[in-house]
């Protein structure tokens, strides 16, 4: 039999959940970080596409909260349970904050990669969610797909091919 | 951000002749490395969501030999030149002498190479774009990355990510005579320096 598996596609500066049998996928992050939290007993999973590390720098009218670390996060979290998750099992996972172009005179906005990958992990402390694997840095563009099943989060890149975590 | 979803038409005009004159530029200077004759397409300049960035050189996953470069000056922005790896190869062949391993990847010297052609078609593009406007514009040391279309360009979204979720965008494609080699410019301009490029250029500030 073959079973109908749904894929729900997370956009640049974007978030999403899924249940099971779904699978939940982002395309092409760079500096980006895609960040994961799953529930292991609902099989319940969320992505965000996260763009930049803080709130505090943005000038739009309406907040995009899926694009800011310190606002993607909370959000995150808040659809999980929304979605009758619990806080205390949800795990995360992140990949992505990586640095496309290894330039001279690498000011903040080159740092930008790491600087997502500090924010979100300093979010998932302050929620008390733990990381529980991570696929972060280099110089390298990942594309991201978690089973909300299995909660195994699959990292594709040009040069590594895929790696499963 | 509304702001420029208001632009009339004649600032929309008034861009693209800024593409049209930077990538003419470089497709001249492109056109006497190669000794050929090099086509230029009219620019596009539109308001796109994040997402379909990428869409215009194939999608978020496709791979692209991107050479990025930081504008710096009174008018800051981002500048990209973006081939295709089959494109980046002809380039190194016909302009180098390079024989390119037809599936392999890119070695040091081939890389270098590629940064080199993109810093001096840049460059060009970039000086021809000062000239035009009188604007102190100068360009940071290139950079390039070979990687997924999506990763590459969201360096370039950083400003406008402050803003909103969409960026504009001046791109310019331009084709080698016998279409071997085909690369786009994108000029995206930090959302502050639209004024003062319209101001240099003599277009009135109005508020629409």
């Amino acid at each position: 039999m073959i079973e109908e598996q749904s894929i729900v596609k997370v956009g640049m500066a974007d978030m999403n959940v899924v249940r099971d049998p779904g699978v939940i996928r982002t395309l092409g992050l760079g500096s980006c970080v895609g960040i994961t939290l799953h529930d292991p007993l609902l099989k319940i999973a969320g992505m965000a596409h996260i763009m930049l590390p803080s709130s505090d720098i943005a000038r739009e009218g309406q907040l995009n909260i899926a694009k800011y670390a310190d606002t993607a996060v909370p959000a995150l979290l808040e659809r999980l349970v929304a979605m009758g998750a619990s806080p205390s099992r949800i795990v995360a996972k992140m990949a992505g904050g990586s640095q496309m172009f290894l330039m001279a005179g690498t000011g903040d906005t080159m740092r930008i990669g790491p600087r997502n990958v500090e924010s979100c992990k300093m979010m998932l402390s302050n929620l008390h969610i733990p990381l529980i694997a991570e696929d972060t840095g280099g110089s390298h563009g990942r594309t991201i797909e978690l089973d909300s099943g299995s909660g195994i989060l699959s990292v594709r890149s040009v040069q590594m091919g895929i790696k499963e975590l | 951000m509304e702001v420029f979803k208001h632009f009339k038409e004649f600032k929309m005009d008034v861009l693209k002749e800024v593409g049209n004159i930077g990538a003419g530029n470089a497709a001249t200077a492109l056109s006497r490395l190669l000794d050929k004759p090099v086509d230029m397409a009219v620019p596009k300049v539109q308001l796109l969501p994040f997402e379909e960035i990428a869409d215009r050189v194939g999608g978020a996953e496709r791979i692209v030999i991107a050479i990025f470069l930081r504008v710096e000056g009174d008018a800051p922005g981002n500048l990209f030149f973006i081939l295709s790896p089959e494109a980046a190869k002809s380039l190194l062949k016909r302009l180098a002498g390079m024989q390119v391993d037809q599936d392999g990847m890119f070695d040091e010297m081939e890389q270098s190479a590629l940064c080199e052609i993109g810093n001096i078609l840049a460059g060009s593009y970039l000086s021809s774009l000062a000239d035009f406007t009188k604007l102190d514009l100068s360009p940071t040391v290139p950079g390039l990355a070979m990687d997924m279309a999506g990763a590459v360009l969201s360096y370039g979204l950083l400003q406008f990510g402050q803003m909103g979720d969409d960026a504009l965008l001046i791109d310019t494609t331009f084709l080698e005579g016998d279409h071997e080699v085909e690369g786009k410019f994108f000029l995206i301009p930090d959302p502050d320096s639209f004024a003062k490029i319209f101001q240099a250029l003599g277009v009135p500030l109005e508020n629409d």
